[in-house]
């Protein structure tokens, strides 16, 4: 569905590569994490998906089409909630739809929908300031699948929350994701957020960066937090935190 | 009210140490004390709020309306555009180093004394506070907010109404709360340098009548004015900004 085919990109104002020659591709369906250390150029790869920066050389394709070519087939999500303080939780996930010229009528439906999906109908005509960190993620991520696209590149979107939380939010992502078979291309620094929640994991070497080594994870979802004490998935944690690790040393 | 108690309090102290000392002075042609203002104000009712307040809230008002036309318009063409801001930008700070007082007499031999030569002087100290504010609100948006919206699909217009415009409105009702006071300092100094009527006028012809209470009260009377109106625009603000934490 998604592929980087020979993609090089620096940005302009610096004087070093961030990638070269990179190329992977993702499946339609599948949840997808990224993982490297600070800087390495995690969100460079979901700026250059989203359009935001243009790659020096190579293609970005979906579906085989140049992603030029193409509009509203990715969706968004930033490590901060970036929602609109002057705007209602419900104006605030409709923002998208508003930019694409979506008829009134069906903006409230969809909004009314998604926000019992991701239950937080009952804060619909609230504010921003009237949420907590957990409720604020879940409003942007109603925003994101309200842009309607099949692929959502979502940053860090976790970060920022306390640990209690941020286990229920993964296991709330699971669950929409299975709800909405969206494509999903995940950003963490935190290995074993990445293990629970991925098909794939993509680890990012230094720059600049020629390919990203693939660990799959090969294990059926729905998973519940008991499966993260496997003796392989700890063995495999400890070698991926192993392999950051040692990349920073370097 | 709890909050404002302190406040209210130090002012009065303020006031009776006035009160005291103009008592023990006994020279109400030089200062006036506050009883004998409030005295003056109340015989002098009928020409302060019936005449002369109308001439200068007219000055005000009229400098004050086209003040925020041209602050919004300069504010936003700035930030539509980097070149007019190079090119404008320097020319606005510049024109805050004019002496106004020393060429409002200037307008007055060009303008006459109608009521253009004071609108003038009153946007020359208005307009400038309300274009930077307003300019300062434009840039105030969070660049992440833009990108987030372009990955939507935004236009320049989506991003400067659902944006900028909003980001920028806490901006400008502080711009609006400095403007006012500043208007009717630029409308009252305007009437002192020449002028047939309006309380500035009235001030300095009381001053030449050494009639300290009467120099005075016109003062008062729009210090009251100002406050007046700062108080209403706080309050359309706060109706108008239900989403600020701070408020
Ligand atoms: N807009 C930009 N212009 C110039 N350089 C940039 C820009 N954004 C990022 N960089 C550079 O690219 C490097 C990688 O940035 P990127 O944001 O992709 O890293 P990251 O892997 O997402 O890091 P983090 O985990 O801290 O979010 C940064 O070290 C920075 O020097
Ligand atoms: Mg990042």
């Amino acid at each position: 569905m998604l592929e980087f085919k020979n993609v090089t990109f620096k940005y302009s104002e610096d004087d070093f590569y961030m990638m070269k020659n990179l190329s992977f591709s993702v499946k339609k369906g599948e949840f997808i994490s990224l993982i490297g250390q600070s800087g390495c150029g995690k969100s460079t790869i979901l700026r250059l998906i989203n359009g935001l920066e243009k790659p020096e050389n190579g293609e970005i394709l979906i579906d085989g089409k140049n992603i030029n070519t193409l509009k509203d087939y990715c969706a968004f999500m930033p490590q901060k909630d970036l929602l609109f303080p002057w705007r209602t939780i419900e104006k605030n996930i409709s923002l998208p739809m508003e930019i694409k010229g979506v008829p009134k009528s069906e903006m409230h439906k969809k909004c009314v929908d998604v926000l019992s999906e991701v239950g937080l109908l009952e804060y619909i005509d609230k504010y921003p300031k009237d949420l907590s960190g957990g409720m604020k993620q879940r409003v942007s991520f109603a925003r994101t699948i309200l842009a309607g696209s099949d692929i959502l590149l979502l940053d860090e979107p976790f970060s920022a929350l306390d640990s209690l939380t941020r286990m229920d939010m993964q296991e709330w992502l699971l669950k929409q994701w299975k709800h909405f078979g969206k494509t999903i291309i995940f950003i963490t620094h935190d290995v074993e957020e990445a293990i629970f929640l991925s098909n794939s994991i993509y680890i990012i070497q230094d720059r600049p960066f020629e390919y990203m080594e693939k660990v799959k994870i090969n294990s059926e979802y729905p998973r519940d937090r008991e499966f993260l004490k496997n003796t392989e998935i700890v063995a495999l944690r400890e070698e991926l935190i192993n392999k950051l690790r040692n990349r920073r040393e370097q | 009210m709890k909050k404002s108690m302190p406040s209210i309090i130090v002012t009065l102290v303020l006031f009776i140490i006035w009160q005291i000392i103009a008592v023990k002075m006994n020279a109400s042609y030089i200062l006036p004390s506050p009883l004998e203002i409030l005295q003056k104000i109340w015989e002098l009712r009928d020409i302060l709020i019936g005449v002369h307040l109308p001439a200068t809230m007219g000055v005000t008002v009229l400098g004050l309306i086209i003040s925020i036309i041209l602050g919004l318009f300069l504010a936003i063409i700035m930030d539509l555009n980097e070149k007019i801001e190079n090119a404008l930008y320097p020319i606005i700070i510049a024109s805050q180093t004019i002496p106004t007082t020393a060429i409002a007499p200037l307008f007055v031999l060009w303008f006459g004394y109608g009521i253009w030569s004071k609108v003038l002087v009153t946007i020359l100290i208005t307009f400038f506070p309300i274009t930077i504010t307003v300019y300062d609100g434009f840039k105030s948006t969070k660049r992440e907010m833009e990108e987030l919206l372009i990955t939507y699909g935004a236009s320049k217009k989506d991003i400067f109404i659902k944006l900028k415009l909003p980001s920028a409105l806490p901006y400008f009702f502080s711009a609006i709360k400095m403007a006012i006071p500043l208007s009717i300092i630029g409308a009252a100094i305007a009437e002192w340098l020449g002028a047939q009527s309006g309380l500035g006028y009235f001030s300095k012809r009381m001053m030449t009548q050494l009639d300290g209470a009467g120099v005075f009260a016109p003062v008062v009377v729009l210090s009251v004015v100002a406050m007046l109106l700062v108080s209403i625009v706080s309050i359309i603000e706060k109706t108008l900004i239900k989403w600020r934490k701070e408020i």
